[in-house]
Parts: structure tokens; C-alpha cells; sequence
């Protein structure tokens, strides 16, 4: 045969017998897929930016479909976004709390230090150095990853800690993975108190080494009109299923740990400004 | 028969670390820089290299002994061996997809980025260059055999030069290079010089494998 014709004949025949063996496998092992899973990750913003809490569009439009998981959880796509989704899911319209990073320290010049760090400026670098240089085993070091992390200009060290611009924040979450203290979380977008202080040590260590540190006296606990603080791991928690913003908590905490989330940290003795009470 | 196994261990291990595809016949450079950032990404790159690297080496070495040699198609040898590892990778995928869903998961999208791995058609290629000839010499089954160590060494080798790189550039992420070195420019000098460390392996397998059988 021609070696030309040949040649030909070979690739053809391989190519068709591929193509053959794909189709009968992919007839055969076909794995049901929802069609609105594809018709939601159209709708999502695309940016996986993974701010839902997924690893990425395709993923959190998966867990809608399959787990039920709620549709408002698209940061960048918005009120839009949602609307769009319940459409396809033929859902009705469903409570939105959008989530904004909150720095759970208000440290920075309240907090001492250990030891003066020389070395490498970032916080991942500075934390691995005996467990990082400042007194506090819990709090922010302000050495700014979450400001080199944020995409939007929405976190900057303010004194010495982190502080959210809250305007500013889409709530992607990329400053939460980025924190090697795991100070920085998610809380309700709405202006609510947060404790601001992380650290898990007993009262009287945290004390001294921090003017703003939560000591667990639970005066917070106690004065609560909605029963929506409780102690953990010696450390106050806000329940915001519960809290409805009263700010009793933000008077009564003798170290001004519990804060309203906006605006930077206060020295202790200031008063709490008039346009941030409730 | 120590004789036999001796010549398995030196091929296998030679892969690894004389021949070490990344670091010493700097195929497949552009997966080894672009998902040796992580861990664990790199670890399961890692893992998908190694299947496909086996599989493909397992199709393409009898095709080339039966159809391309048998024909004198030697010519044809890159356009099918690319055509028989797309619909490998293609078949792989849709197979794990359907009956181990947790590792279809955690491949994720470095299986599909393999089809046009060079460093896979390069381990075939060079498979059927360095064993064609032991065909003749001591019939196909051997040669068959060898050919797949081979193909497994290289993709263990990969893997290690990913998780080794994977170290090197987390060093590298947390230390302080000049401005016009940050990024690309000072990773691509740190995989020069992990490269440089493997050169030093040469010759080393050999006799240490004949030392010990």
C-alpha cells in the first residue's frame, strides 16, 4: 500500500476508534448531572473567588442544587445574583445576612511585646518566629497580609492592628485565609457589637499584657437583655441569631474588649463616640 | 533472577533521581512552576502524573512495537501517541468521574491539564527509545515490563521533584528578594539550583545497586 494512504489510514482509524471508545464511554458511565447546576454557574459572579465559602462558582452552585445550600452566598454577584438563583431553584426570597470580615483584636499599641522582630515584615514570617513577637499568643500582629491580601483596599493597619473599612469590604474571605493568627472572621454586615480580643489565656494572663483584652469576667454574659453572649474557651462569643445590637455589652465590658465593629480601636479611658451607639 | 531485579530497582530508581524528568530533562516545567505553590496541589498533580504516565506508557509501547515499527510508521509516532494520550486522559476522567468520585474530586483539574503534559509524551517517546531494542534481544514481555518501571520511576519522580520544589519555594515565598527578582525571576533560580543539586546524583544509582545485590 502507498505509505501515504497508509499513514492516513492509521490516523484516521486510530482517531475514529478514540472517539468511538469516548462516546461509548462516556454513554456509559454517564453520571446525571442537574442541568441547573450548569444554568447557576452561569448566574454566579465567575470570579471564584471562593468568598461563599466553595471552592469556587461551579462547586458552591453544586451544593445549592444538591445540599440546599443557601443562595445568597455570592459576595460579588449581589442582591441580583440571589434573585436570579431562587428563580432557577423556583425558591422564595430568603433572609440575606452578607458577612464582612471583622478583626477580632483590638491589641496593636494595647497589646506588648515579646521580643523586637527584625526580621522579614509579613505576618506569616513574624508568627513563625517563637510564636511570633507579640505578648499576646492570640492577637493581631499588624504586619499587614490581610491589607496585601484585600483586592478592594478594605483592611489597613490602624495603630498597630488590622481594621476593616467596612464600606470597602465584599466579604471574599481572602484576608481570613490569609491571617496566620485566625483573627480576622466573618460577622453579620448589620452594625452590631463584636468581641474584639481572641486570646483563650486565663483573665489574669491576658491582663497583663493587654489593656483591651477580653478577660471572661462575664459581666457581658450576665447583662445580656437577649441572652446572646456566652463564655467560650475564656473568651466572650456574640450569638448573632441572638443579638439584636442593643450594645448593653459595649457599656458594660470593663475592657472595652467588646466593641462596635466599625472604626478603629479605642484607647481604653475614651468614650464610646455618639454616632456609634445605638 | 537478582540480576533481573537489579535492572528494575536501577531503572526505577534511576528515573527518580539521575534521569528525573523535571530537574534533569526539564520536561514538563510548566506544571512543575505553575502548581508546586501548594502541597497538596502539588501532591495530587503528582499522583495523576504517575497514573497517566503508566497507563499511556502501557498503550503507546505496544502500538509502537506493533503498528508503527511493524508498518515503518516510526514517522507518525508523535501525532499518535498524542492522540492515544488525549483519549486516555479523556477516558481516565470519565471512569474515575463514575466510580471513585472522591478522587475524580481531589484531582480535580490537573487531570485534564496532563493531556498536553510533554513531560508524559516525553516518557513515551523516550520509553520506546530506550527499549525498542531489548525487543529483539530478549523478547517483547521483558522489554514491556521494563518500559512500564521506567514510565513509573519517571512518574515518581515527578512527583518528588514537585514536593521537594513545593518546600524549596515556600522558603522562598517568606524571604525578602530585590524588587526586580520577586516572583517568577527568583523561583525559576531556586528550580535551577534544586536541578543542580540532582545532577549530582549521577552515576550514584548504579553502584549502589550493584554494591547491594
Amino acid at each position: 500500500m502507498n505509505p501515504i494512504v497508509l499513514a492516513i489510514v492509521v490516523l484516521v482509524v486510530l482517531g475514529l476508534a478514540g472517539g468511538f471508545i469516548l462516546v461509548l464511554a462516556a454513554k456509559f458511565m454517564a453520571v446525571y448531572e442537574d442541568p441547573r447546576i450548569a444554568q447557576i454557574t452561569d448566574c454566579l459572579a465567575g470570579a471564584n473567588c471562593g468568598g461563599c465559602g466553595y471552592a469556587g462558582c461551579a462547586d458552591y452552585a453544586k451544593a445549592i442544587v444538591e445540599d440546599g445550600a443557601p443562595t445568597y452566598k455570592c459576595a460579588p454577584g449581589g442582591d441580583k445574583t440571589a434573585d436570579a438563583i431562587n428563580r432557577i431553584m423556583g425558591a422564595e426570597e430568603s433572609d440575606r445576612p452578607s458577612l464582612r470580615a471583622t478583626v477580632l483584636c483590638a491589641g496593636g499599641e494595647n497589646c506588648g511585646t515579646r521580643f523586637d522582630y527584625q526580621g522579614v515584615q509579613t505576618c506569616a514570617a513574624a508568627a513563625a518566629v517563637a510564636g511570633g513577637p507579640s505578648a499576646c499568643a492570640y492577637g493581631c500582629l499588624g504586619l499587614g497580609d490581610c491589607t496585601r491580601a484585600c483586592k478592594f483596599d478594605a483592611i489597613h493597619v490602624v495603630n498597630g492592628v488590622a481594621v476593616v473599612d467596612r464600606s470597602k469590604c465584599t466579604g471574599c474571605t481572602a484576608c481570613t485565609a490569609v491571617c496566620p493568627r485566625g483573627v480576622i472572621q466573618m460577622k453579620p454586615i448589620a452594625p452590631q457589637p463584636a468581641v474584639k480580643c481572641s486570646n483563650r489565656d486565663k483573665g489574669a494572663a491576658v491582663n497583663k499584657i493587654c489593656k483591651v483584652g477580653c478577660i471572661a469576667c462575664g459581666l457581658c454574659v450576665r447583662n445580656c437583655p437577649q441572652q446572646a453572649i456566652f463564655l467560650k474557651d475564656n473568651v466572650a462569643a456574640i450569638d448573632y441569631t441572638k443579638c439584636n445590637g442593643c450594645g448593653t455589652c459595649v457599656t458594660k465590658c470593663p475592657k472595652k474588649a467588646i466593641q462596635w465593629v466599625e472604626g478603629a480601636p479605642r484607647p481604653i479611658d475614651a468614650p464610646v463616640p455618639e454616632h456609634e451607639v445605638l | 533472577m537478582s540480576e533481573q531485579i537489579a535492572t528494575f530497582a536501577t531503572i526505577f530508581f534511576s528515573m527518580i533521581l539521575v534521569n528525573n524528568y523535571v530537574l534533569v530533562q526539564f520536561l514538563g516545567i510548566c506544571p512543575f512552576l505553575g502548581v508546586s505553590k501548594k502541597l497538596d496541589s502539588s501532591f495530587g498533580m503528582g499522583m495523576a502524573v504517575i497514573a497517566v504516565m503508566v497507563i499511556a506508557t502501557a498503550v503507546t509501547f505496544p502500538l509502537q512495537i506493533f503498528l508503527l515499527d511493524a508498518f515503518a510508521l516510526g514517522y507518525m509516532q508523535t501525532i499518535i501517541f498524542i492522540l492515544v494520550i488525549a483519549v486516555l486522559v479523556q477516558l481516565i476522567e470519565i471512569t474515575l468521574k463514575r466510580y471513585i468520585p472522591a478522587l475524580y474530586q481531589s484531582l480535580g483539574v490537573y487531570l485534564p491539564l496532563i493531556t498536553t503534559n510533554c513531560c508524559v509524551l516525553g516518557v513515551t517517546i523516550l520509553a520506546v527509545q530506550d527499549y525498542s531494542a531489548i525487543v529483539q534481544e530478549s523478547g517483547f514481555g521483558l522489554a514491556f515490563a521494563q518500559a512500564l518501571v521506567c514510565a513509573a520511576g519517571a512518574g515518581v519522580g515527578f512527583l518528588v521533584a514537585m514536593l521537594l520544589f513545593c518546600g524549596v519555594r515556600q522558603r522562598v515565598e517568606n524571604a525578602n528578594p530585590p524588587e526586580s527578582f520577586k516572583g517568577l525571576p527568583i523561583t525559576l533560580v531556586a528550580a535551577a539550583i534544586t536541578s543542580l543539586s540532582f545532577m549530582g546524583f549521577g552515576g550514584l544509582v548504579e553502584n549502589i545497586i550493584n554494591a547491594i545485590l
